[in-house]
């Protein structure tokens, strides 16, 4: 069914074709109305679920934790500083292994305060174990929440769906409501490997050694370091059950085929640009009119950010000869996170693109195609690698 | 509301727990932790934020508890079992008992808010708050709930200048229906609270009052007399507060219009009281009489 709704609407919708059971959200702008469409959702019964309305960020993930320990599949959504305040329990539903899916909806972070969005919240939680996937319209929006317990799922790992506050949370515009036996075809009930059970005791997440030590038939028990280390290694297998998961979907679906980077007009590109989110789209129009002028360029917008699909990004990136990242967040004293994880993709490979750092919209600052176009053709005409001082654009000192 | 009270004769002779534990020698709160599963029983699912009872459980991949337990983090205890519960509901599992259980420092400061938001939610689970008085886990360091004038780490020579925070009080004030305080030298009492609160819907809050060897400078073989000088004293009191109505129970009950023993007789017992002074214990003392003249009249039926 086609509807034209907003982004966080998509969202909710896609929560409730998953057949979440445990809802547990705390308001903050620009997620609010998301949560608010789930409350409507279960208290009118169209959801059959149970809705939690805690106190905090922290308890709101806390319920998650708790709820997916005990075998149900959970659901929360926040921005900015909500996700900041979860931080401590990121690590943990990681290290606990639990296939939790959360909505970010991606805001700037105070100090001072800003609403607007930039995309500094998410990928600053980029080392908590959790697979972030990031989307650029609505249809991208509910289909990546529904694949998104899929991958979870498999990996027993939590997924962050990050998608811009405002500039896709609150703009209406059309999309696919896919079917609800589709859906349950492509991600069926969750029967998760364990979970908290009185005919079946078991104490989780108890203190750990660093060392593998014996439980009392004998057995090898992981160390910490080892616990550690099959999360990272689950995580890497990530980006083949990424692809998996969307070659099924398209199955079905008949939507995707492009399960780590989107690509517009890149296929002959001699120069390529690569941001994340909406203003992957945004860039078309400056791609399309420099196209117009035969410059030979394309954008690639990244959707899964966490484990870095590196092989498919380097493969990408070979034989072009000026690579230009954009991006709305910032490593404080270096440069754009997106920027290093680009170039470490690029090292021990052959190809030495050109290789820029452009960080524009901050705290919402407004991003014009205009000078979008400027940066991206002045860059490409220079031809010039500016390794670590990123271009800063917009901005009004 | 007279129910029949425990016994050591018909105490459920199943244990939860299973010999062996890392507790320290004279724990306090392995006392009430073996009495308080036995209460629960096995359809029980517990929730333990890091503290004390962390260590006790064991080592992965070894427990000391029968039960099953999710261990979460130090803020969250409240939040978790309301996880915990939403999906024993999803699941249609209605009859689980969620159990939170946790310090006085995990209960009365960083976990407060979560606590008081899983009251406010009406959140049917137990939260058992078992009370050392201080952060024992990392060593002794004052907490909320830490009495006035004890000598703790990070009180180390004048003791904590501040009162002792009236946890139950506050949680009593969310309006809950059950709400009741134990001590470790009185398990049978702290197992028929723990036995009525399962019967209760809703939020129900027990503060055990747990002596610690480790913490408080006595030897191990003196918890429950210690445990029992508290409360023989009036400066910690059994009572429950059932639907808002309060009434003494067990042996502070039987205090009642009875000389209870001053307060410094149980000062000298421990280590933590050395800094006192005797204007200290006569000021702590009168603040003892005053709460106990007002429980007289409350059971005289004045309020
Ligand atoms: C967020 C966070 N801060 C601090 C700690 C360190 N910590 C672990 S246990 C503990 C003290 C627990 O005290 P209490 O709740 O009174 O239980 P007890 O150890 O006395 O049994 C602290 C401060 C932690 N685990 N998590
Ligand atoms: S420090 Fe105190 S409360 Fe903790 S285990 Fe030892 S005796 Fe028990």
């Amino acid at each position: 069914m086609h509807i034209i709704e907003a982004g966080n609407v998509a969202a909710a919708m896609g929560v409730k074709l998953a057949g979440v059971q445990v809802v547990a959200a705390y308001p903050i702008t620009p997620q609010t109305p998301l949560t608010e469409k789930l409350s409507e959702l279960v208290d009118s019964r169209e959801m059959d679920a149970q809705y939690i309305p805690v106190e905090s960020e922290h308890s709101a993930l806390s319920v998650c934790i708790a709820a997916s320990s005990a075998g149900s599949r959970a659901f929360t959504a926040t921005s900015a500083n909500g996700l900041l305040y979860m931080n401590e329990q990121l690590h943990w539903a990681a290290g606990a292994r639990l296939p939790i899916v959360m909505c970010v909806v991606n805001r700037g972070i105070g100090a001072p305060w800003t609403v607007w969005n930039d995309h500094q919240d998410a990928m600053s939680q980029r080392d908590t174990g959790w697979i972030q996937l990031y989307c650029c319209d609505h249809q991208q929006i509910i289909d990546t929440v529904i694949q998104a317990f899929a991958i979870a799922e498999t990996v027993r790992a939590p997924v962050m769906v990050c998608y811009d506050g405002y500039i896709l949370s609150h703009t209406y515009m059309p999309f696919d409501i896919p079917d609800q036996a589709d859906v349950e075809k492509f991600l069926p009930a969750f029967t998760p490997d364990w979970a908290l059970n009185p005919q079946c005791p078991a104490n989780l997440n108890t203190v750990t050694l660093p060392e593998p030590r014996a439980d009392v038939r004998g057995n090898t028990a992981p160390g910490y370091m080892e616990i550690r280390h099959n999360l990272h290694t689950d995580l890497r297998r990530t980006i083949d059950v990424t692809a998996d998961t969307d070659t099924k979907f398209k199955d079905i679906f008949g939507r995707g085929g492009q399960p780590f980077i989107e690509s517009y007009f890149c296929d002959d590109a001699e120069h390529v640009v690569v941001c994340m989110g909406s203003l992957s789209y945004q860039m078309r129009d400056v791609i399309d009119e420099l196209r117009k002028e035969g410059v030979s360029v394309g954008v690639y917008g990244l959707r899964l950010y966490r484990p870095f699909p590196d092989r498919a990004v380097a493969e990408a990136l070979d034989g072009r000869k000026n690579v230009l990242v954009f991006e709305k967040a910032l490593s404080y004293g270096y440069e754009g996170p997106l920027f290093s994880d680009i170039k470490a993709a690029l090292y021990g490979t052959d190809s030495l693109p050109k290789i820029r750092n452009f960080i524009l919209g901050l705290g919402g600052r407004e991003i014009r195609t205009r000078a979008l176009y400027q940066a991206v053709k002045t860059a490409c005409n220079e031809n010039q690698s500016k390794p670590h001082e990123p271009d800063f654009i917009g901005l009004k000192l | 509301m007279a129910t029949k009270k425990t016994t050591i004769l018909n105490l459920p002779e199943e244990e939860y727990v299973h010999p062996g534990n890392r507790a320290c020698a004279g724990c306090g709160l392995s006392i009430v932790y073996k009495t308080g599963l036995k209460a629960l029983g096995r359809d029980s699912i517990l929730v333990v934020p890091p503290s004390c009872l962390t260590v006790l459980q064991g080592l992965y991949p070894i427990a000391a508890t029968q039960l099953p337990c999710l261990n979460v983090t130090f803020a969250s205890t409240a939040a978790a079992a309301t996880g915990v519960l939403a999906a024993m509901r999803a699941q249609k599992r209605p009859d689980v008992q969620v159990a939170a259980w946790a310090g006085d420092g995990g209960t009365s400061d960083i976990g407060l808010q979560a606590l008081s938001g899983a009251c406010e939610r009406g959140e049917d689970f137990i939260f058992i708050c078992y009370d050392n008085e201080a952060y024992m886990n990392t060593g002794v360091q004052r907490s909320g709930t830490t009495p006035q004038h004890v000598l703790t780490t990070t009180t180390p020579f004048t003791g904590k200048h501040q009162r002792k925070k009236d946890v139950p009080a506050i949680i009593a004030a969310h309006g809950i229906d059950y709400v009741a305080t134990a001590s470790a030298a009185y398990p049978l009492d702290f197992y028929d609270k723990v036995v009525k609160a399962k019967s209760i819907p809703g939020p129900k809050y027990i503060h055990v009052h747990t002596p610690c060897p480790a913490g408080w400078g006595f030897s191990p073989r003196y918890t429950v007399k210690i445990g029992r000088m508290a409360v023989e004293t009036g400066l910690f009191d059994l009572y429950e507060r059932e639907k808002g109505q309060f009434r003494l129970t067990g042996a502070s009950e039987k205090m009642l219009g009875k000389k209870r023993k001053p307060v410094a007789e149980y000062f000298i017992t421990q280590n933590r009281f050395k800094g006192m002074d005797e204007e200290k214990i006569q000021s702590l003392q009168a603040e003892v009489d005053e709460k106990w003249a007002g429980y007289e009249k409350i059971a005289q039926g004045v309020c």
